[in-house]
């Protein structure tokens, strides 16, 4: 069970991604809810992420940071725009200033994550994603660059320190 | 208009260009307008010659382009806002599969008890 569509639109900044699932549409909406298994799978290996409040309701908010190999954190917080448990979320990134503009030097990104039986038994999720500017897609993926190339770098000590 | 196909390529050519903080710096600089190489190479504490190299590395993974003006090389980031779109999303969509094998490794974990541990 995968990833079974991804539709990206260029010009609008959208990426709309859809996995099938081998569970029920309650176990895949507790991925989002339950704060520990959205910990798990949220930030790739060696850069985990800790949720500080979680009020998934509609109005409510979602605070969590990652922390690096090197102890550095990147906080984020989510408005949580609709909650109908288990099937339909919207969240919003909320750190935001007066004007609306985000001001936590992270991109204006909304998410809106449809879950439903999938056609084969399982359960189809998908994650709709809009990014404000191109400057802020390509701050999501420097963070996950970054990510990346530190886990390459750590293990290439690893091999080098046994040597 | 021309279909700019995305090859998996690319993509790796986008998160090493990207991986760089003053690379990533270089970027968002030149999206606000053109600097010539020289004028970069003051902001950074490094030589000409490393800043040219950075430049380099953007130019090849498509995020800025690159003009001789005179004596001046002006660096700027890509015109094409449509194509480096392309491209950064392709790179979202990477971050994102490795999200859905990350959670497809947790449905497959018999359940255990949530809550208590962190």
């Amino acid at each position: 069970m995968s990833v079974t569509n991804v539709e990206k639109d260029p010009k609008a900044l959208t990426m709309t991604i859809t996995a099938d699932l081998d569970a029920t549409v309650e176990r895949a909406w507790q991925l989002w809810s339950d704060p520990r298994q959205f910990e798990r799978w949220w930030g790739p290996p060696g850069y985990p992420a800790t949720v500080v409040d979680h009020d998934l309701r509609t109005g409510g908010r979602v605070t969590f940071f990652m922390t690096g190999p090197e102890g550095e954190r990147h906080d984020s917080t989510w408005e949580v725009i609709a909650a109908d448990p288990p099937r339909h979320l919207e969240l919003r990134d909320a750190d935001v200033d007066d004007d609306g503009r985000p001001n936590d030097g992270n991109s204006m990104t909304a998410m809106v994550i449809t879950i439903k039986e999938g056609d084969g038994g399982g359960t189809a999720m998908a994650i709709r994603t809009h990014f404000d500017s191109l400057a802020g897609m390509e701050q999501v993926l420097a963070a996950g660059v970054e990510e990346g190339m530190r886990m390459v770098l750590s293990q290439m000590d690893a091999v080098l320190a046994a040597a | 208009m021309v279909v700019v196909q995305v090859t998996d390529t690319d993509v790796d050519r986008i998160f090493h260009a990207l991986a760089d903080s003053t690379r990533r710096d270089i970027v968002a600089l030149a999206v606000e307008g053109s600097y010539s190489v020289s004028a970069l190479a003051k902001r950074y504490p490094m030589s000409f010659a490393a800043v040219q190299k950075h430049v380099a590395v953007l130019e090849t993974a498509g995020l800025v382009t690159k003009e001789r003006r005179g004596r001046e090389q002006l660096v700027r980031t890509d015109v094409d806002a449509v194509h480096r779109a392309r491209v950064l999303l392709d790179g979202i969509e990477k971050l994102w599969r490795a999200r859905v094998d990350r959670i497809d490794d947790i449905l497959a974990t018999p359940k255990r008890t949530t809550g208590g541990k962190r």
